[in-house]
């Protein structure tokens, strides 16, 4: 089990008002999974994948990651379990500006108690990711679909047990996003677990398992029937 | 560890880079904080120097005796303060002067000066009436140009004979022979009978822009007064001085008539140059740390601009704090990362404001001493490591606020930030 979830709910407080974002949720994902987690826009999926991603805190309820009670960590802790465990990929991408693209996939080592062959380790995903040409553009000069293939390959370089994608190919057009999906898949399909979150049926049916997440609680948790495979040409070798 | 140091320099350096203008502009306070510590430290010193320099110039073995009591030990004698005090007399120079009395004086010299216009003929100008008595020559290392210095018996007899200070001689006489000729100060008449050896400001007193005249006939003819203004007198060796000082003060206490030995109620004050330097330096130095202490201010203004500046970046960059914590930053590496960027800031404004500093001291010494000024150029490595200290505290006290702020951010919220 890489991630164990029990009754998990989360409220947002504030002076005025209690805003009960998830009233109890509990699942189970599996290293080689390739979930999805759909929902409408305020249906809590996203508040759930900072708390799966460890950058938020349950209300209440058990969370395990990797078999370790996530919920009494210190900021600190959560934050060197991020680094070493935990991709992640924005909708928005979230590249630093002025910063080369290498030195954006390095930055999650330069954060990482190994800090040996930085260079070397990001060069490689980033040929994997088709962007061992671009290595030295600035990230103001290349395309959206480049952008989220640098923002995989900084999931990808500290070799995380588990990746977020939150709405990957939200900022792209079809064909850019068609290659992202093809990487998460290639990138599954060689073991990797993936956690998907989208708000459309057509991209959370590349994934295996779908998680439906409505008003706060889960109604529909199954596996993918027909699933839909991306294919554009060979770009993860 | 240092890869850590290294990487945080770096992004920290690249974050300035990326905002030239306004890390330039935020710079620019600390800079003219820097710089102004650095030329008032430096201008301070060369002032110094040169003031001090003139006094040293009178000699150290020179002992003062003004009239007047003061209040304390060290501090100046009420005299200064333009209040006419009349208890120092002709009398008690000559007593003074006696071996029995004080027996390591070499020779005493008592004044009593005004201002007067002297004139020649068609010729008239404006200068400083010097009534002394012989001694001036011995005490004050006076040398004559031309002619002779008046004597003792010229001294006591009222004689109306004159010596002009080497401006003096040139703005009334030219080229002319002045020995024997006539002047006129207040429709009295003096004979020249010496001119002398130009000597430049000596303790700030243009030596060349006076003339002398005997105590006793400036004193009847001119000023119209009995008293003295002062007495300097010239110790046989160094080691004498403070010897001397008790000396004269007993022998003036017994001729005044002041039982009191404490010195309380002394209506005279004995100095030494030592002292007096002593004295100069401690008036000096407040005067150049209360400088800097202004100029340290724009430090703080400058300070407080950072601190500005610093927090307008952490809110700009919220998503960018967010970004790196989600990627694995502790909430040291976030603050480190705010603190070296308003440490460098500070430090290279430090460093821009310690060389243009330099520059403007340098330029103004060179000047100074183009103006023919003993003005030296100072730039004390104090001064620089205050500075570079001063700066790089500006910068970690107005850091640590922002630095904080930002590496307190929750990850979720400022990824979330717009």
């Amino acid at each position: 089990m890489l991630i164990n979830i029990k009754d998990l709910k989360k409220q947002f407080e504030n002076e005025k008002l209690v805003t009960k974002v998830l009233h109890g949720l509990s699942f189970v994902i599996n290293e080689g999974e390739f979930v999805a987690i759909m929902g409408p826009s305020g249906s809590g999926k996203s508040t759930l994948m900072h708390i799966m991603g460890l950058l938020d805190r349950a209300s209440e309820g058990k969370y395990e990651f990797a078999d370790r009670d996530v919920t009494t960590m210190s900021d600190n802790e959560l934050a060197d379990l991020r680094n070493s465990k935990i991709g992640f990929v924005f909708q928005s991408f979230n590249l630093l500006a002025r910063t080369t693209v290498l030195d954006n996939v390095k930055l999650p080592l330069t954060y990482a108690k190994d800090k040996k062959n930085i260079d070397d380790r990001a060069r490689r995903v980033l040929e994997d990711v088709g962007l061992g040409h671009r290595l030295d553009y600035f990230t103001n000069q290349i395309s959206g679909g480049e952008k989220q293939r640098v923002a995989i390959a900084r999931a990808l370089v500290n070799n995380p047990s588990i990746i977020f994608a939150d709405e990957p190919t939200g900022n792209l057009d079809s064909k850019s996003g068609i290659q992202i999906m093809e990487i998460l898949q290639k990138l599954n399909e060689v073991g990797n677990t993936i956690i998907l979150v989208t708000h459309e049926i057509y991209t959370a049916e590349h994934a295996k398992r779908v998680i439906n997440v409505r008003d706060g609680l889960i109604v529909e948790d199954r596996p993918v029937k027909n699933r839909r495979l991306a294919h554009d040409g060979d770009l993860l070798k | 560890m240092f890869n850590t140091i290294t990487q945080s320099i770096h992004t920290s350096l690249a974050a300035l880079l990326a905002n030239k203008g306004r890390s330039f502009l935020t710079m620019l306070g600390i800079v003219i904080g820097v710089g102004a510590v650095i030329v008032i430290m430096a201008v301070g010193a060369g002032a110094q120097s040169l003031i001090l320099a003139q006094v040293k110039s009178l000699g150290t073995n020179i002992i003062g005796v003004m009239p007047g009591g003061s209040a304390e030990e060290e501090g100046p004698p009420v005299s200064m303060m333009g209040i006419s005090i009349t208890t120092l007399t002709y009398d008690d120079a000559m007593a003074l002067k006696e071996k029995k009395n004080v027996p390591n004086l070499i020779d005493v010299v008592a004044y009593t000066k005004g201002v007067g216009t002297v004139s020649w003929g068609a010729h008239s100008y404006d200068t400083n009436l010097s009534g002394c008595s012989v001694g001036f020559t011995t005490v004050e290392d006076g040398e004559l140009d031309q002619g002779r210095f008046f004597t003792k018996e010229e001294e006591r007899n009222l004689s109306r004979v004159i010596v002009l200070g080497f401006t003096v001689y040139n703005e009334l006489f030219g080229e002319s022979e002045a020995i024997g000729q006539r002047v006129k100060i207040k429709k009295h008449t003096f004979s020249v009978i010496g001119v002398m050896k130009e000597r430049g400001t000596v303790a700030f007193q243009d030596y060349d822009d006076q003339v002398f005249i005997p105590i006793m006939t400036m004193q009847k003819l001119i000023a119209g007064v009995n008293h003295l203004g002062l007495i300097r007198a010239k110790v046989d060796h160094e080691d004498n001085i403070n010897q001397v000082l008790m000396d004269v003060k007993l022998t003036l206490r017994e001729r005044h008539d002041i039982i009191d030995s404490s010195g309380k109620n002394d209506d005279f004050t004995v100095r030494s140059g030592a002292q007096a330097l002593d004295m100069i330096t401690t008036v000096t130095n407040a005067l150049k740390y209360f400088l800097a202490a202004m100029a340290a201010l724009s430090l703080l203004v400058g300070g407080i601009g950072i601190m500005n500046i610093m927090l307008v970046a952490v809110t700009e960059r919220t998503r960018e704090i967010g970004l790196r914590k989600a990627l694995g930053a502790r909430t040291a590496n976030i603050m480190n990362q705010f603190l070296l960027e308003s440490v460098a800031v500070t430090l290279l404004g430090g460093i821009i404001g310690i060389i243009g500093g330099g520059i403007i001291s340098f330029l103004i010494a060179a000047g100074a001493k183009f103006m023919g000024y003993d003005w030296a150029f100072i730039l004390s490595i104090q001064s620089i490591l205050l500075a570079v200290g001063v700066s790089s505290i500006v910068g970690i006290i107005f850091g640590l606020y922002p630095a904080r702020k930002a590496s307190k951010l929750e990850p979720v919220e400022a990824l979330r930030y717009e």
